[in-house]
């Protein structure tokens, strides 16, 4: 056995007897289970199931997790559903031959687990995990359009309990490790030091599996499956509508209707998942998760990492900052005139950690990273320099002139500005070509994308280290030019400002938000602007206007006067209590929903074709990704170029004209259309 | 500058927070961090680059036993700087700084990290000697019938607390508290309750003063809590104090006739201290600029009862060393744990009588002058966090000097169990 040589496993039979399959994928930083992955495990299967070894272990050989699941890449190559089935049905072959081994197997997991990585896990009799904060396991299939597909929905259930494992599967959340242990995902949770010895002593001792919880045999009944998936639909039918989002209805029809006899539910989850792979969600969905890969494949390895950020203004851009690099591991210093602000950051950021990481200890030396600053004792040490002051341009050039004799030779100079551009500001530094932009978006510890804003001076090595600083924090980098709004204000802006059109000319709120809804935007657009701020909004509003002549409507003007900001105040378009929205009294009008779904729409799109017409972004695909993850832009339509190619520039450029007709110029079709193939 | 010499660089403190009943919302190590951070930063070298760490706390919770390498690590010294927590009572902050003295004179370090931490508001309540010997009997009962025999044992002095806070102030080989030693000395030197509340108000009036001119700017950090709250001022200083209110207050430590009242006492604080102590190759290597120079420093032991005369026995042959007399030192920090003891010192030093049987002297040692001592205040309006008090007169009286354009000074502070401690230092600035 030793002998033989595989591209991505390891083999090694120890002393006890005891199999050792070390999963190594070659020219990957990650292991992912791709067919010619997947047909070396089945090779080593049948060989050994030939002359069985007192056990098997699987673990992964990398230092960075054990699986992350199946090869995405191979989705896109799947013409029709034909191809996918085959797919499905050959790792479930695979998979099937692991279960039914004649010895008994282990799964070893020593990190991040996801997807097709827990299905070759619950494939084995064993599971165990190594005890760490990185080591999260989760399905997360569904936010590809797709559910497991590997036996993952038909095993989970032996020693889940189905209420748990469909939440598991439906929200594609990822789960700690002693979480998975609660609810019976795995074994056991075990520190490093003992994970190895813990592995082979379940091997040689042969310990009794574990067996689903009391409970599941009533909610799996047949007579209380209906009653349960219809409760699961309704809340499946708060966050996603079928012909948005199938996958999750397929998901519990195939439980409710398939659950039994195990071969049976194999079967027909590969049919269902083949059925939804080559649906357009799914499609759309892979190329998102894609673009994500794109993006971050535009830094560079090998540039030293940046260890100490300074960052200048505590306000909630500069404190919210602050707390995503302090979890990213970088020691950071905090620098305000007040120490009140300053103070109010860190208690959002303790309350942020306190959540996130719940062990006092842990809070503790995480914070113990986050000096707050009011000396700007920071600035000669730090690596990286991020302003965050209010946006006025004086006072940040001020600002830049006086720090920049302080700063490491080397130090990244960066603006968080969101609407002044980089050429106004950089001459105010000796060496303008050392600014960049980066703009994070609000809320930063949840949205994942930050414009690195090129001025035209921007030296590009600068902007290629602002590029891998993103990258090394956890965010996708999408590199913008310097013009007004960049890209993904640009694109909202006359989103919103229609929104507030539409509203002056007698359209509810309610219809508003619920035609944009209706298109699969997360959060409509009179909402967006009460959580962002009708005081922010307006501010960039005013300024994107000098460039794009926007005629902004009163009532932000008049609302902004009257103190009525948004959620932050209490009131705006809505009226918030306790951060939740109040529903207006009046009920929408039916009908109408498509007319304001038009006009909120081919805004948004014809200022995307204006902007791709202007180079804003390198290439189609840096648009649709930077307005999905800037936006949140209803990732199943894959953005909004996406979108045009796929609907049909014919019926798009019409409609557009047609409202150019009645609304006059805001709706001119921009030049760029015309560079689209019809 | 000389090879020989050792160099005080920088300093900082926390404010110096008054313990009110509950436990404050930091812990020792907290205090330490949040004032050391900024320290470190504003330095031109690195935490790592430090050779030790060393730090004074008399009374670490349980679980910052080695409380100086926690807070090492926490101010991102990293894995490779040792660190030792050094304990002598009231002086454990200027006894941090002595053996970082000794260990850069002895050539075994460049650059030290020295200072002092103490969240009297955490000291523990304990359980008494009753309840312990319960708890064990109760672990001890296996079957039903010993359980409840154990469980109708219990009785309600069992559950007496002991409060460690005062445990600590009492002398354990005298029996004496730390209050009560101060009334030994009222006696012996006829300290009048007047005098000593008369200190007591000059003690607040001239830490409102300094607080009013801004003289801690360079000396204490700003330091915030989990909840939003900023702290930046030691806010145990009475504005309003004065003879007649002190007056009213009832001696707390010989109840029926005593004269030492908590207000002329030092509080109970919750406080840190630091200072970075380096040789001239460390000053050269990362270009530092001095705040001063560590001359001398002198320890010395006398009765537990008399504790507070510690200052005295302590600074009297550390000057005759140098060849100085009274009249050479520019000022004075002199720790007050009790306005009696701070008096009493002052008046020993005069009293030839003394200075010839204790001290050895021919002579009155000399005047320390009103002017001269205390000039900011001190633990009796700011606070005695015992662990930081010692490291931050060290501090504070290079401030003093630097302000004043003088040379030399002193720093000396006595120490329950009967010891005093001195630090000789010179103004570089």
């Amino acid at each position: 056995m030793s002998g033989e040589n595989y591209k991505h496993w390891t083999v090694e039979k120890k002393d006890n007897g005891i199999v050792c399959l070390g999963m190594d994928v070659e020219g990957s930083s990650a292991n992912v289970l791709s067919a010619t992955v997947l047909a070396e495990l089945y090779q080593i299967l049948t060989k050994l199931s030939r002359s069985p070894p007192v056990g098997i272990a699987i673990t992964s050989n990398k230092e960075k997790g054990f699986i992350a699941g199946a090869d995405v890449k191979e989705f896109t190559q799947i013409s029709n559903q034909q191809e996918a089935l085959e797919l499905v049905q050959y790792g479930q072959t695979v998979f099937k031959l692991l279960d039914k081994m004649p010895c008994s197997t282990i799964a070893v997991i020593n990190g991040f687990c996801m997807g097709g990585g827990l299905e070759l896990a619950l494939a084995c009799d064993y599971r165990i995990a190594l005890e760490d904060p990185k080591t999260r396991l989760s399905l997360p299939e569904v936010r590809l359009g797709i559910h497991p597909g590997y036996g993952g929905t038909v095993r989970i259930l032996r020693y889940v309990n189905p209420l748990i494992a469909m939440d598991l599967i439906l929200t594609g959340r990822s789960v700690s490790t002693s979480y998975a242990k609660k609810i019976g995902l795995i074994d056991d949770a075990i520190p490093m030091r003992l994970l190895q010895g813990a592995a082979e002593k379940i091997l040689l001792n042969k310990p009794s599996k574990r067996k689903t919880p009391k409970i599941s045999k009533v909610l799996n009944s047949a007579l209380v499956r209906p009653i349960v998936a219809m409760q699961m639909r309704k809340q499946v039918a708060k966050k996603a509508k079928p012909e948005h989002y199938p996958a999750p209805y397929a998901i519990i029809e195939h439980w409710q209707k398939h659950f039994g006899n195990e071969n049976k539910m194999l079967e027909h989850e590969a049919q269902s998942v083949a059925t939804l792979s080559v649906s357009e969600t799914a499609k759309n969905l892979v190329r998102v998760f894609l673009l994500q890969d794109e993006l971050k494949a535009l830094a560079t390895s090998g540039n030293e990492k940046v260890k100490h950020v300074h960052i200048i203004g505590a306000g909630v851009m500069g404190g919210d900052i602050a707390t995503w690099c302090v979890s990213q591991g970088l020691q950071v210093t905090l620098q305000d005139l007040h120490a009140e602000s300053l103070a109010k950051a860190r208690q959002r950021a303790y309350s942020y950690f306190k959540k996130r990481l719940k062990k006092p200890l842990l809070i503790k030396v995480t914070m113990d990273r986050f000096t707050l600053d009011i000396n700007g004792y920071g600035l000669h040490k730090a690596d990286i320099v991020i302003e965050a002051i209010f946006e006025n341009k004086d006072v940040k050039r001020e600002l830049y002139a006086s720090i920049e004799p302080k700063l490491k030779k080397d130090a990244l100079i960066v603006t968080n500005t969101s609407s002044i551009e980089i050429e106004q500001l950089c001459d105010a530094i000796s060496d303008p070509t050392r600014l960049v932009g980066l703009h994070f978006f609000n809320p930063v510890t949840k949205m994942p994308l930050i414009e690195i804003v090129n001025g035209a001076q921007t030296n590009p090595d600068i902007s290629q280290r602002a590029i891998n600083f993103a990258k090394q924090i956890g965010k996708l980098p999408l590199p913008t030019k310097s013009s007004p709004g960049f890209l993904v204000n640009r694109i909202l802006t006359p989103y919103m400002i229609e929104a507030g059109l539409l509203h002056e000319t007698g359209s509810s709120i309610n219809d508003i938000d619920h035609a944009a809804k209706e298109f699969g935007m997360p959060m409509g657009p009179v909402e967006l602007a009460d959580t962002v701020g009708l005081d922010v909004g307006l501010h960039v509003a005013k300024l994107l206007s000098k460039a794009y002549d926007y005629n902004i409507p009163n009532s932000f003007e008049s609302m902004v006067n009257a103190g009525n900001l948004g959620k932050k105040t209490g009131q705006g378009f809505y009226t918030w209590k306790k951060g939740k929205k109040v529903l207006p009294k009046s009920k929408s009008a039916e009908g109408n929903h498509e007319a304001i779904q038009n006009r909120l729409i081919l805004r948004l799109l014809n200022e995307a074709v204006a902007c791709y017409r202007e180079e804003v972004v390198a290439s189609k695909d840096h648009l649709d990704a930077g307005v999905i993850f800037g936006t949140g832009f209803a990732p199943f339509r894959g953005g909004p170029i996406n979108y045009i190619e796929t609907t049909g520039v014919v019926s798009l450029l019409s409609a557009l004209k047609t409202l150019h007709q009645q609304h006059g110029k805001r709706f001119e079709p921009d030049s760029g259309w015309q560079d689209f193939d019809e | 500058m000389n090879t020989n010499s050792v160099y005080i660089v920088d300093g900082s403190r926390s404010p110096f927070l008054k313990a009110r009943g509950r436990p404050g919302p930091f812990q020792a190590s907290d205090l330490a961090v949040q004032s050391a951070t900024p320290l470190l930063m504003r330095q031109p070298f690195a935490a790592e680059e430090l050779d030790e760490v060393i730090v004074g706390c008399v009374g670490p919770s349980p679980d910052e036993v080695n409380i100086a390498r926690v807070i090492s690590l926490r101010l991102g010294c990293g894995d490779k700087v040792p660190a030792w927590t050094v304990q002598r009572n009231c002086a454990s902050g200027m006894q941090a700084i002595d053996s970082a003295f000794s260990n850069i004179l002895l050539g075994k370090s460049n650059l030290v990290l020295a200072g002092g931490t103490e969240a009297m508001s955490h000291s523990p309540i304990l359980y008494n000697r009753h309840m312990v010997n319960w708890l064990a009997d109760m672990n001890r009962s296996k079957t039903t019938l010993q359980k409840v025999k154990t469980i109708a044992s219990l009785r309600p002095k069992f559950f007496a607390p002991v409060i460690g806070l005062l445990k600590g102030l009492t002398d354990p080989v005298v029996g004496l508290s730390m209050g009560q030693t101060a009334e030994n000395l009222a006696q012996k030197f006829n300290i009048t309750r007047e005098e000593m509340d008369q200190y007591a108000v000059d003690s607040h009036l001239r830490l409102v003063q300094a607080q009013k001119n801004d003289l801690f700017e360079n000396e204490m950090e700003y330091i915030y809590d989990d909840k939003g709250k900023t702290y930046n001022t030691d806010d145990g200083v009475r504005p309003d104090s004065s003879l007649e209110k002190l007056a009213k207050l009832r001696p707390v430590f010989d109840k029926r006739h005593g004269n030492v009242t908590a207000g002329n006492s030092a509080q109970i604080t919750d406080g840190a201290s630091w200072v970075i102590l380096a040789n001239e190759q460390a000053v050269k290597k990362h270009n530092l600029n001095v705040m001063g120079r560590l001359v001398a420093s002198n320890w010395a032991a006398l009765d537990p009862r008399h504790m507070g005369l510690g200052p005295v026995h302590s600074t009297v042959p550390m000057l005759r060393e140098q060849k100085l007399s009274a009249n050479d030192i520019d000022y004075w920090e002199l720790n007050e744990a009790f306005a009696a003891q701070v008096l009493a010192c002052v008046a020993a030093w005069k009293n030839p009588q003394y200075c010839q049987e204790h001290l050895g002297l021919d002579t009155a040692f000399g005047e320390v002058p009103h002017e001269k001592l205390n000039v900011d205040g001190g633990a009796i309006s700011m606070g005695h966090p015992v662990g930081a008090s010692g490291a931050r007169i060290v501090h504070h009286l290079l401030n003093v000097l630097q302000r004043n354009q003088a040379k030399l000074g002193v720093a000396t502070i006595c120490i329950g169990g009967g010891q005093g401690g001195a630090m000789l230092v010179e103004n570089l600035q």
